[in-house]
């Protein structure tokens, strides 16, 4: 059983930002200067198509196109929200890997959004104890995700325990759909 | 004429504690509320009604059924069931011992209840050995209205210690959480209800998740978790004011409040530093000193009576529970039974430490008892299979743990020797997170 394997950027929130800005100069000069305020004028306009940093925009190093808001409702690696995990582990399974880097890829692309990744246990276990497993399985997300280049900075993790369960039978179905952490976007 | 009014009442009783001694019937469908599964090596006592001879109103409270019901529940005593109370005297000489000798019962409790002139109610009650034929206890309490509950829990306590050496612990509460509604909707109540699960009175609501109630040593205060402010928070409320203060909002998880025995720190698991930890904040400068410093998850912090921290931790694989002076030191690995064991309670003593034992799907309440030396001896009280949470009660005759039947979450107070156990009756509802109060100051 693996502890949670990456650090957590937990102090880089500026810094992040930052640097990912620099990568991205050339977008557009005025996205930068205004994006310590960027993310309420985002989630004003969540379903603006082709603004500023639309799909349209093109930038080098990014080869098919760039995620805007629309997507997470569209796309369809975009539109998987939910990671899930095997019992007592917070090892990230391989198929959850194209969810991570498309997700990834989003922070990238909207360097002013925001995630949130909810971490959750099935009921077995005690209460305290499955609120630190919640929160490795968040830590393994948030890693994962920057493995593939997300920017921590735009990354929150917060652990439900076993508090808030999909579902409350006590089976094998309804434990592995509760061993999940969903991603959430606070600002697309 | 009297063994032929005995016959059927002991009868059923045998079979009713015979068709419930079946593990395997331990279930919702068969178990009706309030039930208790019985304990034939238990001291059998009679409490015979007391009736109200004042001139009023007569008290709601049955007090005779209240000590009765407490003494069964202990485990210690097995109360003769009010059916089979062939006789009801109320005064000592009109107690006549062949009676009681026949129904092979070893006490006797006679009591009357009478008016104290200022509107409230007297009981007067006397203890007698049935074989010595002996008064062991003649006394007086006075309550009002609703406290004449409390009225009975004291006198059951003071039965119990007369007869056992051991302080009672009737006349305590429980805290415990309740959810209503699922999803989005779910209302979340912390409550606090006598010992036997009657009077329950609301300490907090929230819409979102609360958990881990923790009393402080003099009763009067709690510590809790709640996810109000969207993210863990520890929180410290007075009970009578309902005054409270954030204690612990810190990046991370904020969880397992337990107050020290001195009542000044508060041990809690933080993981703003990445991962979850025991610290130890003082609760009058509320500076944080931290205990332990490992990759696995260390958590559900309690305080032995010598000033160690028993908690929880998966730094072997599995929880297991650990032990580590409160002040920072090297944690030596005290569990070693079953698949995991977690969420310890420490009796007052020091000596028995229960906890949620896994074994494959699995989740009992074992105690273990380490006044055998060594690595200690376990002894399963539950029957499963998803019971956590267990909680001494101060004199560490009984426990209460959560159990889950079919969806929801109840209660059961079971005996420190695991052979009495009784469903609490409590809300509708889901209901977990059980702490057992100190005792309360008169």
């Amino acid at each position: 059983m693996a502890p949670a394997s990456s650090p957590q950027n937990s102090n880089n929130f500026k810094k992040g930002l930052t640097m990912n800005t620099a990568t991205r100069v050339l977008l557009a000069s005025a996205v930068i200067v205004a994006l310590g305020a960027c993310s309420k004028k985002v989630r004003e306009t969540p379903d603006t198509t082709g603004g500023p940093t639309g799909p349209g925009t093109t930038t080098g190093g990014i080869n098919d196109g760039i995620y805007g808001p629309e997507d997470l409702d569209t796309d369809a690696c975009l539109r998987q929200r939910v990671v899930y995990f095997d019992f007592d582990q917070d090892t990230l399974r391989p198929e959850f890997q194209a969810q991570i880097a498309c997700h990834a890829k989003y922070l990238r692309d909207r360097p002013g959004s925001r995630m949130t990744l909810e971490g959750n246990a099935d009921e077995r276990g005690t209460r305290e104890y499955n609120l630190g497993l919640g929160e490795r399985r968040g830590n393994a997300v948030s890693g994962a995700i920057q493995g593939s280049g997300g920017n921590g900075g735009q990354i929150s993790v917060v652990s439900y325990g076993e508090e808030r369960p999909v579902c409350s039978d006590s089976t094998e179905d309804c434990w592995a759909r509760n061993r999940r952490v969903e991603i959430v976007y606070t600002v697309k | 004429m009297t063994s032929s009014r005995i016959a059927p009442g002991l009868l059923s009783r045998l079979l009713l504690t015979l068709a419930l001694c079946v593990p395997a019937l331990a279930t919702a469908q068969v178990l009706d509320a309030g039930t208790v599964i019985g304990n034939e090596s238990a001291l059998p006592i009679v409490v015979v009604p007391m009736p109200y001879q004042g001139g009023g109103v007569p008290p709601e409270t049955d007090v005779a059924q209240v000590i009765s019901a407490d003494l069964n529940r202990s485990g210690q005593f097995r109360s003769l069931p009010e059916a089979s109370i062939v006789e009801r005297p109320t005064r000592g000489n009109e107690i006549r011992y062949p009676t009681w000798q026949l129904l092979k019962q070893d006490f006797v409790v006679v009591g009357r209840v009478l008016d104290t002139g200022d509107g409230g109610y007297r009981v007067e009650y006397e203890l007698y050995d049935v074989a010595k034929q002996e008064r062991l206890l003649g006394l007086a309490l006075s309550g009002r209205g609703k406290g004449m509950r409390d009225v009975a829990h004291q006198i059951a306590d003071q039965i119990y210690e007369k007869i056992l050496g051991v302080r009672g612990a009737f006349w305590t509460r429980i805290a415990y959480v309740t959810q209503s509604g699922v999803g989005p909707q779910s209302r979340y109540a912390l409550m606090v209800a006598d010992s036997d699960g009657v009077n329950p009175q609301a300490v907090t609501r929230s819409g979102e998740p609360l958990l881990s109630p923790a009393w402080s040593p003099d009763g009067k205060r709690i510590a809790y978790v709640s996810f109000e402010r969207g993210n863990s928070t520890i929180y410290v409320q007075e009970i009578a004011t309902g005054a409270r203060e954030v204690v612990a909002s810190f990046k991370g998880i904020n969880g397992a409040p337990a107050f020290s025995p001195d009542g000044r720190r508060l041990a809690m698991t933080l993981s703003k530093g990445g991962n979850p930890e025991i610290y130890v904040m003082d609760l009058g400068s509320r500076a944080l000193s931290q205990v332990t410093s490992h990759f696995g998850i260390d958590t559900e912090a309690v305080w032995t009576p010598d000033g160690h921290l028993v908690f929880t931790s998966d730094r072997a694989g599995k929880p297991q529970l650990y032990q580590v002076p409160a002040g920072g030191g090297d944690p030596t690995r005290i569990s070693f039974g079953g698949d995991s064991n977690a969420r310890a309670s420490v009796s007052f003593d020091g000596k028995k430490i229960a906890a949620a034992q896994g074994s494959g799907n699995v989740y009992r309440i074992s105690v273990l008892d380490r006044s055998y030396g060594g690595s200690g001896r376990w002894q399963t009280l539950s029957p499963g299979n998803l019971d956590e949470s267990p909680s001494f009660a101060p004199n560490a005759s009984m426990l209460i743990y959560a159990a889950k039947e079919g969806r929801r979450g109840v209660l059961w107070a079971v005996s420190a020797d695991g052979r009495v156990r009784q469903r609490l009756v409590l809300a509708d509802g889901d209901v977990r997170e059980p702490a057992w109060s100190p005792y309360r100051q008169r």
